[in-house]
């Protein structure tokens, strides 16, 4: 029993691995399709049906590049940059619930690698600890440009962690709990005789707002991509890097990308909830199931959506993108926090 | 001052009003904008499978023709090569031995004829030199791509039409 158990962790594990990388990979993909149908162009279409084929021959053609180190780069931090990048943008999907629970032979497995009491902070530390991968390898690069994008990587992500750990406290609020699980389960009350549409979004409009503009920052995407600026700074923290060195921060960003929208949607838009799903009388594994797919989609909604954003947005100044933070960002995200307690509290006087 | 055109707007920088601080009404006209282009008609013609339609006039690739019976036309006078602004055409002339006369229709024709695809500029003013009517610029073949500059030189292998099938 216990072993079959673990066989089951260990699939699963493997399984939200591997769709991780997957979308990632393929996110490489949609990022090129996306910018070329915005552009009023096709995009790559000569490699396999549709060009799907063509992150297999990008990553064909890094590795088969040469891995050049610049002569007075710390050679152990320079490719421990790159590594810790991936590392740190892989390991934040354990906590996600990608589904409810399937029962088999009368056992509950729930769709989640890990379940932590604490999933949110868990979610926290691992994308804080990603600025590390960043600021390690534009400082041992040995290279003015790549050490200025590490120093704005360092100072935008502290800048905007800030704001987004208020729009979360705010969100903490209402949940009462720091468990994705506890906090996705949640969202499948019933709203307006509606079930599965308890979605935090209609608590936390704002809490949201700030969350979304933050997790553009974290990722590094346009309009805050100022760390890698190709205009002011060649290539940012990875204007050294060739290869896949280069890959694996090209890659660790995209799996930044997958981890943040599979957290706005958890967190914010019902996690694998969808209207009427207790009312539709599916069995309860096909209800599972179906949560996981409209999870996906909401997901995919989300990458496609950073995207969209960068391919129409241009890059915030400097000085811009530090106002909107500390300016406006953080005081309206505590004013959330006091907002959201004090509309608690008055729930808690009246009924 | 007189404006001379009564056309000039005079430009106000005036502060940035409620909504225009906040961003995201902008944004979202932005967003509006870009997802209208996602759904357009592309631009983009898909190359060796489509073509660019070419007009009538187009001209294109070289060819050295040859007459009814087959003969090649080019009696390498040379005012082709005197004719081009880019100086992409050579040639070596060579007088036509006894038992050729099916091959070639006059007594002298180009032993060699050699035109550099990277130096022509396509301007046709060959064709119009020619007093034989036997170099013309084609109005569906282009010059393609190739990996080595010495492939863009085309010779008489390559620029002479193909005898025709009863002639063989
Ligand atoms: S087309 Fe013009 S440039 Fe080209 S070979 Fe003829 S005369 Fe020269
Ligand atoms: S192509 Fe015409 S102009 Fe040129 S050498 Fe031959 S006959 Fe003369």
């Amino acid at each position: 029993m216990e072993l079959s158990l673990l066989l089951i962790k260990g699939l699963i594990i493997f399984a939200v691995f591997g769709i991780t990388l997957l979308i990632a990979t393929y996110s490489t993909y949609a990022e090129r399709k996306v910018a070329a149908f915005i552009q009023d162009r096709v995009g790559p279409n000569r490699a396999g049906p549709f060009g799907l084929a063509q992150p297999l021959a990008d990553a064909v053609k890094l590795f088969f590049k040469e891995e050049f180190v610049p002569a007075n780069a710390n050679k152990f931090l320079f490719i421990a940059g790159p590594s810790l990048a991936m590392l740190t943008a892989c390991m934040s999907s354990a906590v996600i619930p990608f589904g409810g629970t399937l029962i088999i032979g009368g056992e509950a497995i729930h769709l989640q690698a890990i379940e932590v009491n604490i999933g949110i902070l868990y979610v926290f530390g691992i994308v804080a600890l990603g600025v590390y991968g960043i600021m390690i390898g534009g400082w041992a690069s040995n290279n003015k440009f790549s050490l200025l994008g590490a120093i704005r990587a360092a100072s935008q992500n502290i800048s905007y962690e800030l704001a987004m750990g208020m729009s979360i406290i705010a969100l903490l609020l209402v949940t009462g709990t720091l468990s994705m699980r506890d906090i996705a389960a949640q969202q499948g009350q019933e709203l307006f005789g509606i079930s599965g549409l308890n979605w935090n979004i209609f608590y936390q409009p704002v809490g949201f707002l700030i969350f979304i503009i933050c997790a553009f920052a974290e990722t590094n995407r346009v309009p805050f991509d100022l760390p890698e600026c190709e205009t002011e700074l060649v290539g940012g923290y990875h204007t050294e890097y060739s290869s896949m060195g280069m890959g694996l921060y090209l890659f660790a960003e995209y799996v930044n990308i997958f981890v943040a929208s599979a957290v706005m949607a958890t967190l914010y838009f019902g996690g694998y909830n969808f209207p009427f799903m207790h009312q539709l009388g599916l069995p309860h594994n096909v209800v599972t199931i179906l949560g996981t797919v409209v999870l996906f989609a909401k997901i995919f909604f989300f990458i496609f959506f950073f995207m969209w954003v960068r391919w129409t947005l241009p890059r915030f100044r400097y000085d811009q993108l530090m106002n909107l933070g500390w300016k406006i960002l953080i005081p309206l995200s505590i004013l959330n926090v006091i907002v959201t307690g004090g509309a608690i509290l008055l729930k808690a006087e009246l009924f | 001052m007189q404006s001379l055109s009564n056309r000039a707007k005079k430009l106000e920088k005036k502060p940035m009003n409620f909504s225009e601080r906040m961003y995201l009404p902008a944004i979202f006209q932005g967003l509006s904008i870009t997802m209208r282009h996602f759904f357009k008609k592309k631009a983009t013609i898909k190359y060796p499978e489509e073509t660019r339609p070419m007009s009538a006039v187009w001209r294109g690739l070289h060819v050295l023709k040859r007459d009814e019976k087959g003969r090649e036309r080019c009696t390498a006078c040379g005012l082709c090569a005197v004719a081009c602004p880019a100086e992409a055409i050579t040639m070596v002339a060579g007088e036509r031995k006894r038992g050729e006369e099916n091959l070639y229709r006059e007594e002298k024709y180009a032993i060699s004829y050699e035109i550099n695809m990277l130096r022509c500029i396509f301007c046709g003013l060959c064709e119009e030199a020619c007093p034989k009517a036997a170099i013309f610029l084609q109005n569906d073949k282009v010059a393609p791509a190739r990996y080595e500059r010495d492939e863009f030189i085309y010779g008489k292998d390559r620029l002479v039409e193909p005898m025709p099938i009863q002639n063989l």
